[in-house]
């Protein structure tokens, strides 16, 4: 039991910042990682012992998303992405801030695979070998996949309005 | 060119934008951006994102824990839903007995009539204690003296990693285990047996059985108490009163899901 707890705990902060990341809602995003941790309670007996912990509750915690997404859809109701922009507060003086609302809302328009992988890699810092596992491909798919995200990222918020990249360095 | 000789690639673009160069790399590859402008903003804008999207999302992670995400929590939960779960089993058990099993023992065993979900599971696995439990010379294929070959085995043909559950404390010691073949898959059986001889068989094979949690059946003397995790079915089967074998298929499943938590989903 201890070391369930021991095994699991270390990685929930991270669990929450993904799924709020998917979900922008932090109850909604809680509700996420019960499931998740529901879920890996439930299977802990059944995990493979050599494969990391933390690529495998983001993978249950994925598909218990794209499960919600996919109901959502066929129950035919609205897929909420409440409180999107409006937990951003109005004082980003900084363009740092400016920046961070900018990416998030980039990030949004990006396809479910380019958000998550961005998130996982670039934000929680899997390794490209846990990526692949989450994403079930190959790691030279993973890097390409990175690859072409980055792209798409970096198009959607040049594009964009603001200008921001200018003082970056 | 880096100083290894491998060209810079893609890969080394995106390995540089999450810091996972090797020192060395990482020069070649600062070097080369330092002589394509071009390319040095590309990975400037990439690594201001990468950095904006870590500060923006840092506070999330830093936000203290809910007690409802707190793993005992969860597990408590889990628990107290289990228990309320026996308190059903044990009812329906008697109520099975009263309905079902009556009908199931008139049956005998020339006609075992399968049945979809668990109640098939726990058909195969009394058809299987049947066969191996009379069993004098070879009742096991590999003994329980090898136990953690025979675990490894059996986890490995039946594709799932398997656990035998003590059960000394009810007075069953490991006999060992074999392999069965179940409709074209890998079946696996341990024996237990007590100190007056009598046997008792854990049935596992892979796949989920339906969607009933428990089945009780009892046929021709025997009777078998099945259920399933995510990804394998069970069955305990002995020729016992179905009170005791509750009681050790109670300690079967808290063993094999030490968390107590196989009865929710």
């Amino acid at each position: 039991m201890t070391d369930l707890s021991a095994a699991l705990e270390p990685h929930i902060p991270a669990l929450r910042r993904y799924a709020w990341a998917l979900v922008r809602n932090q109850e909604a995003a809680d509700d996420l990682v019960q499931d998740c941790l529901e879920r890996a309670i439930g299977r802990w007996h059944l995990r493979r012992r050599d494969a990391s912990t933390r690529a495998w509750l983001m993978t249950i915690l994925r598909n218990l998303f794209l499960n919600d997404i996919r109901r959502r859809t066929r129950q035919g109701r609205h897929v909420e992405l409440a409180e999107a922009h409006g937990h951003e507060g109005q004082d980003a003086n900084g363009e740092r801030r400016l920046m961070a609302r900018d990416a998030l809302a980039a990030l949004d328009s990006l396809g479910e695979d380019q958000r998550s992988l961005l998130l996982l890699v670039g934000v929680e810092d899997l390794s490209y070998a846990e990526a692949a596992a989450v994403f079930g491909v190959p790691e030279g798919t993973i890097m390409s996949r990175l690859s072409r995200a980055r792209a798409q990222l970096r198009r959607l918020v040049e594009g964009g309005e603001r200008v921001m990249l200018r003082r970056v360095k | 060119m880096s100083e290894d000789g491998r060209p810079i690639g893609e890969d080394d673009i995106e390995a540089y934008v999450d810091g996972r160069l090797s020192v060395a790399r990482r020069d070649a590859v600062g070097a080369t951006l330092a002589n394509a402008p071009a390319l040095q903003a590309r990975v400037d804008a990439d690594l201001a994102l990468r950095h904006a999207l870590r500060e923006r999302l840092a506070p999330i992670a830093e936000q203290p824990l809910p007690s409802r995400l707190r793993v005992a929590t969860l597990i408590g939960r889990r628990r107290a839903r289990l228990r309320r779960s026996l308190s059903a089993v044990a009812a329906s058990v008697l109520l099975l007995a009263i309905g079902v099993g009556a009908g199931w023992e008139a049956r005998g065993w020339n006609a075992p009539v399968r049945q979809a979900g668990q109640a098939s599971t726990a058909v195969d696995a009394i058809e299987a204690h049947r066969v191996f439990v009379v069993e004098k010379a070879h009742p096991v294929e590999v003994a329980a003296a090898q136990e953690a070959h025979l675990v490894q085995w059996l986890s490995r043909r039946v594709g799932h990693t398997l656990k035998v559950p003590d059960l000394s404390a009810q007075g069953y010691e490991l006999m060992g285990g074999r392999l069965i073949p179940e409709a074209g898959e890998a079946a696996a059986q341990f024996m237990f047996q007590d100190g007056a001889g009598g046997r008792l068989t854990l049935f596992v094979k892979a796949g989920k059985a339906g969607p009933a949690r428990f089945a009780f059946l009892q046929s021709n003397g025997y009777a078998a108490f099945s259920w399933n995790d995510d990804a394998l079915s069970f069955a305990l089967v002995a020729a016992v009163e179905r009170p005791v074998l509750l009681t050790l298929a109670e300690a079967t499943y808290r063993q094999l899901d030490p968390s107590g938590t196989m009865l929710t989903h």
